[in-house]
């Protein structure tokens, strides 16, 4: 996978289809996962899923607490419950029932965080959901996966399925291209390196993938070589892929579609500040409420683009 | 992980046998159970200086009542997917629960002495992942009651025959994460879940009715839905009939009138006791009023 590539790529995808059919494959080989919403049937995208599976669709109404609480009872009960509502509300309204309804109780809930980010840019900040992998990571046990495209959206939807404990899954909205290779393993704590460079490494999980790519390919052509990982989990972080971009590279930028206060930056921060210090940017959102505008305007608007990622990474040399 | 403890499991199950027979047998094993755990809390409470003897007090003949005669449990199976499930929402009277789980042989009842004490499995609070009987981790109020809807919707949709328990504090009721789980019961019509109010009327700080109304109770929960008993929730017998299955299609409840501090006479009914720590003297004179 190189930048050309993408470049070449002029389809996108909303990464809700791609949740939505593997859910339902899933669904179909193992009567054990249900999925539990507040009446977000529609804007989960489980509209077929309740066609098929009417009796597995729990749908709690519009009540976040609720939700998850429910959703770890299920567990208890011996289901693998998707338990799916709009990030800012599920991660936001039921906080304390993800870290002990789920996570503390060790329980197989996989937490579906829908149009995460900016992506309900003109309904405004009540509605976008950049504190989650801030509010996510703190908690101990949870894993915190952000797929890229499809195919990791697909491959994120078995993974936590199969995982014996709880799941923070971000379903990016945000249309993008494809930026998974097709061998491309999706595991815990193992980030995928999509170019090669020995100047500056990005990295990056979610819709800023491919931006990362696009950096890369405009950089190169200036004779500056990237690394562009996707980090694919901030919890658990790719501690070895971290460590080796601060020994062989001279610095690290970070893009994710979230505060810059507590997720993908603020833990690789951590951890090559105490290991290996090297200069970074950490690219996502300042800590304020977003003004009026779509989702591409607010990216835009803060930098979360590959001019953006470019010019941190220029600024590094 | 605690491991269960083989004479405890033979004492529960020759309890509930007894409790099974006729009526002077049963309810005389099921005092006893409660006598039992009371001095434990007592003692656990004493040997730790911490915890809530109150609210420990006041629930723990709802407890005796559903460990010794109700609950479809096996101490020597605690994962059993078939399983009745209990939760205890009111996590704070953890006290109470490790007792009675350690009287009917979930784990020894020499880890009683280690309640609170550093590395102990026996948290403040109940912990799934370390003690066999506990279904989900409590302690914040408010999330037990969703979790047992979601156990009661498990069993719905899997076609399994186990029934759901969970004991709710009266005050825990101001939280609104309950009340939507009243809706979600009600509107899937979980007629394998029971609700048990223990109605003691104090919270940490006063009495609920000062603190937030909760009155008209009963109506509340029928409005909600629910079939609603009210019995005095130290009677064993009454409490027994109570917790009988719905009749009506209906998700129960049982709103049981209790006495916080119940069975220590200084104790009772006394809103400064919600966690305060007996002295030495008072736990002397709490054990010999309870083993009278």
């Amino acid at each position: 996978m190189t930048a050309d590539v993408v470049s070449e790529a002029a389809q996108t995808y909303d990464c809700r289809q791609a949740f939505a059919d593997e859910l339902i494959a899933l669904a179909t080989e193992d009567e054990r996962i249900v999925a539990v919403c507040n009446d977000s049937v529609g804007s989960s995208n489980l509209v077929r899923f309740k066609e098929l599976f009417p009796d597995r669709l729990i749908n709690v109404g519009i009540a976040e607490q609720d939700l998850v609480g429910v959703g770890a009872g299920l567990a208890i009960g011996g289901f693998v419950p998707f338990v799916s509502a709009a990030g800012p509300f599920l991660t936001g309204r039921a906080t304390e029932q993800i870290k002990t309804d789920a996570a503390y109780n060790a329980l197989p809930v996989v937490l579906c965080g829908q149009s995460p980010g900016l992506a309900y840019g003109e309904l405004g900040p009540t509605h976008h959901s950049i504190e989650d992998l801030s509010w996510m990571r703190a908690i101990a046990d949870l894993a915190v996966a952000v797929p890229a495209d499809p195919a990791q959206t697909r491959a994120a939807v078995r993974w936590a399925a199969a995982h014996d404990g709880p799941t923070y899954l971000r379903i990016p909205r945000f249309k993008v291209p494809s930026v998974t290779p097709q061998d491309a393993p999706f595991e815990p704590g193992r980030s995928i390196q999509l170019t090669d460079g020995d100047d500056i490494t990005v990295m990056a999980v979610g819709t800023m993938v491919s931006r990362a790519l696009a950096a890369a390919g405009t950089l190169r052509d200036e004779g500056i070589g990237v690394r562009v990982l996707n980090m694919t989990f901030v919890e658990p972080l790719d501690l070895d892929a971290v460590l080796r971009a601060a020994r062989e590279t001279r610095g690290i930028v970070t893009a994710e579609e979230a505060t810059t206060t507590g997720g993908l930056g603020a833990a690789v921060a951590s951890v090559v500040a105490q290991n290996r210090p090297v200069p970074m940017r950490i690219l996502g959102v300042r800590r304020e409420f977003a003004p009026t505008g779509s989702a591409a305007f607010l990216l835009e608007h803060f930098g979360l683009t590959a001019d953006g990622i470019a010019s941190a990474v220029r600024e590094l040399l | 992980m605690l491991t269960t403890d083989p004479a405890g499991i033979a004492r529960f199950r020759e309890r509930r046998r007894r409790v099974a027979g006729e009526d002077t047998a049963r309810l005389h094993e099921l005092r006893q159970l409660s006598a039992d755990v009371r001095r434990s809390v007592v003692r656990m409470i004493d040997g730790a200086q911490l915890g809530h003897i109150g609210g420990d007090l006041s629930v723990t003949d709802i407890l005796a009542t559903l460990f010794g005669g109700v609950l479809a449990v096996d101490p020597e199976k605690p994962r059993d997917p078939d399983r009745d499930r209990f939760i205890l929402s009111k996590g704070h009277c953890a006290a109470a629960l490790y007792a009675t789980l350690a009287h009917s042989g979930f784990f020894p009842l020499s880890e009683l002495s280690t309640f609170m004490a550093p590395l102990s499995p026996l948290n403040g609070h109940p912990n799934r992942r370390k003690v066999p009987g506990v279904e989900t981790n409590t302690g914040p109020l408010g999330h037990g009651f969703p979790v047992a809807v979601g156990c009661a919707l498990a069993a719905k949709v899997s076609g399994r025959s186990y029934r759901t328990y969970v004991v709710l504090g009266d005050g825990e009721l101001q939280e609104g994460s309950n009340w939507e789980a009243a809706m979600t019961a009600a509107h899937h019509d979980l007629s394998s879940l029971t609700a048990i109010v223990d109605r003691n009327r104090l919270q940490q700080g006063a009495r609920t009715e000062e603190t937030k109304r909760l009155e008209p109770l009963a109506d509340k929960w029928a409005g909600f839905g629910w079939e609603v008993r009210d019995v005095d929730g130290h009677d064993h017998g009454r409490l027994l009939s109570a917790l009988r299955p719905s009749t009506t299609g209906r998700p129960v409840v049982v709103v049981a009138r209790t006495v916080k501090g119940k069975g220590v006479s200084f104790i009772e009914d006394r809103v400064e006791w919600h966690h305060k720590v007996p002295d030495s003297e008072q736990v002397q004179a709490a054990l010999e009023e309870l083993s009278r």
